[in-house]
């Protein structure tokens, strides 16, 4: 009988603790077979299946993808990061609401944020240059589905769900625009507004609708922020939606080329 | 009836009648069952086959109209002119009786002399169509494993961006003014960045908006319908020069339009040079005074 020394005992105690964790119930309730994280996992060609098949993952991605799509120079990984600054800006927007009311009380709030509220300066910042960065990474996304001709057949109606969320996400940006309600924002509102005024045959009705009288008020920062924080994310989630789906059901990524 | 496409009938018959000496249209009537099965002497029916005066036929067309010894052939013929070719084998093969089906050659093996070893003991019963069960709709393609060969790349990039945003926030303070006033308008007054492009469009044609904004309006449209407009199939860009040089065209004015409104514009929407007279565009107030 081997002896072991204390070291190699606290070791084996750990590892066998550490597999009867992982084996256990609550661990295999919750990661479903073919996880990396459940006990037992082996890399072969069917746990790589299971990863994606057994998982919310499938709904995004099938199992297996065309080689030429894996490489970093074909998408630049542009849709993907569209859809990853939607989730940060989902995320830090609903930190930001607990910060905000859009009332008169907006711009206090906003200084607020960046002076008294912890991280509430970066958050608000991550916010901000993340949309930018979103309708940037967005338009650069149409770009490169464009130079690759990947809107073509049978990817027509993907193209135009894709132009849709364009609009959608230039839409969310600019009613953002306002929500700080300073100078720069209802100022900047006011000149797009205005350009929507210029809309032939609904000018006008577009621009009372936008601002919710005849120019930017509270009532206007009411309204923004209402589409801003729900109307208009829930219009997209649903076009992103079809979006991927679309992907999918079209045969994956295009090309190559 | 079984639906055997014509010209593996028209193959059956020939192999038939090589085999036994006798003419194509005789071989096939047989198979019709509209003639008795030909008893193979040493003497084919070589007068038959001068007195039927269509040739061996290639195409299904004139098999229909072959006068064979069967009485029935003439509905086929008039069958024959609307239907395919496809239906004349069925209307052929459908008017056969079932009773007057010939024996199977097995049955007269010992009069088969001229060459023993060869029985002729086949006949054509049925036909699977060539279509198979299981259709590829596809080439096979190079694939990979999502996970790990998309994934990880993924999370990488994901993980490199949010490293991206979080750094340029703690290094850029996003910009806030004073608080609105409605009574104090900002000189110039500019809309947000991805805009300034179509306010700098506007500021030329200012007088006929209509004429600006119809375009845009239609322009949105039209990138919409994109695809349906572009019907070239071709997806490398040799050959496709006119839709990338479209596009390319599209970005650069709308590059240079942007640029142009964002640093060129000052009071007044006069024309400014960024580096003698400063630059109005508050967005990126801290990157101004970052210097």
């Amino acid at each position: 009988m081997q002896k072991l020394s204390l070291r190699d005992r606290i070791k084996e105690a750990r590892v066998t603790a550490g597999d009867s964790f992982r084996g256990g119930k609550l661990m295999s309730s919750i990661f479903r077979p073919g996880s990396p994280f459940r006990k037992g996992y082996v890399d072969s060609p069917r746990n790589r299946s299971y990863v994606v098949m057994n998982n919310v993952l499938y709904h995004l991605h099938p199992v297996k993808v065309k080689r030429h799509g894996v490489r970093l120079s074909y998408t630049l990984c542009l849709g993907g990061l569209s859809f990853f600054l939607f989730i940060v800006l989902t995320i830090t927007g609903i930190w930001l609401m607990f910060y905000f009311r859009p009332t008169e009380l907006a711009y206090v709030d906003i200084q607020a944020l960046q002076t008294d509220i912890a991280f509430g300066s970066l958050v608000r910042n991550m916010h901000r240059w993340g949309a930018h960065l979103m309708v940037l990474v967005v338009f650069l996304h149409m770009s490169r589905v464009f130079y690759h001709g990947a809107y073509k057949a049978p990817r027509e109606f993907n193209w135009v769900i894709g132009v849709i969320l364009l609009l959608l996400t230039l839409l969310l940006s600019f009613t953002g625009y306002l929500l700080p309600w300073d100078q720069l924002a209802i100022w900047a509102v006011t000149v797009g507004g205005n350009m929507a005024g210029y809309t032939p045959v609904i000018g006008a009705q577009a621009k009372f609708g936008l601002f919710a009288g005849l120019e930017a008020t509270t009532a206007t920062l009411l309204r923004f922020y209402v589409l801003h924080v729900l109307f208009l994310p829930f219009i997209i989630v649903i076009f992103m939606a079809v979006h991927f789906w679309r992907v999918r059901k079209d045969g994956g990524i295009s090309g190559p080329l | 009836m079984v639906d055997i496409p014509e010209h593996l009938l028209q193959r059956s018959a020939e192999a038939r009648a090589k085999a036994l000496g006798i003419s194509i249209e005789q071989a096939l009537a047989e198979m019709k069952g509209e003639s008795d099965p030909t008893v193979v002497s040493k003497e084919p029916e070589v007068k038959i086959i001068e007195e039927t005066p269509a040739p061996a036929a290639e195409t299904p067309a004139p098999l229909a109209e072959t006068p064979a010894p069967a009485a029935e052939v003439t509905p086929v013929k008039e069958e024959h002119a609307a239907e395919t070719t496809e239906k004349v084998a069925e209307v052929a093969i459908e008017k056969k009786p079932a009773a007057k089906a010939p024996a199977p050659k097995a049955d007269t093996p010992d009069e088969v002399d001229f060459a023993p070893e060869v029985k002729v003991t086949q006949r054509l019963l049925t036909v699977v169509k060539a279509k198979p069960i299981q259709k590829a709709a596809s080439e096979p393609v190079d694939k990979v494993n999502t996970w790990p060969h998309l994934m990880l790349p993924e999370f990488v990039s994901l993980m490199a961006m949010t490293a991206f945003l979080i750094l340029l926030s703690a290094i850029l303070q996003a910009p806030l003014l004073e608080e609105a006033n409605p009574n104090v308008t900002p000189n110039p007054a500019k809309a947000p960045w991805y805009f300034l492009g179509l306010q700098e469009l506007l500021s030329y044609w200012d007088p006929q908006i209509a004429g600006v904004m119809i375009p845009l309006v239609l322009g949105i449209a039209v990138w919409m319908a994109f695809p349906y407009i572009d019907r070239n199939p071709e997806t490398h860009p040799s050959k496709r020069k006119f839709a990338i040089m479209f596009y390319t065209f599209f970005l650069a004015g709308a590059g240079v339009l942007t640029i142009i409104g964002v640093l060129f514009r000052g009071p007044g929407w006069n024309w400014t040079y960024p580096w003698i007279d400063g630059i109005w565009f508050d967005d990126l107030l801290d990157w101004i005074h970052f210097e």
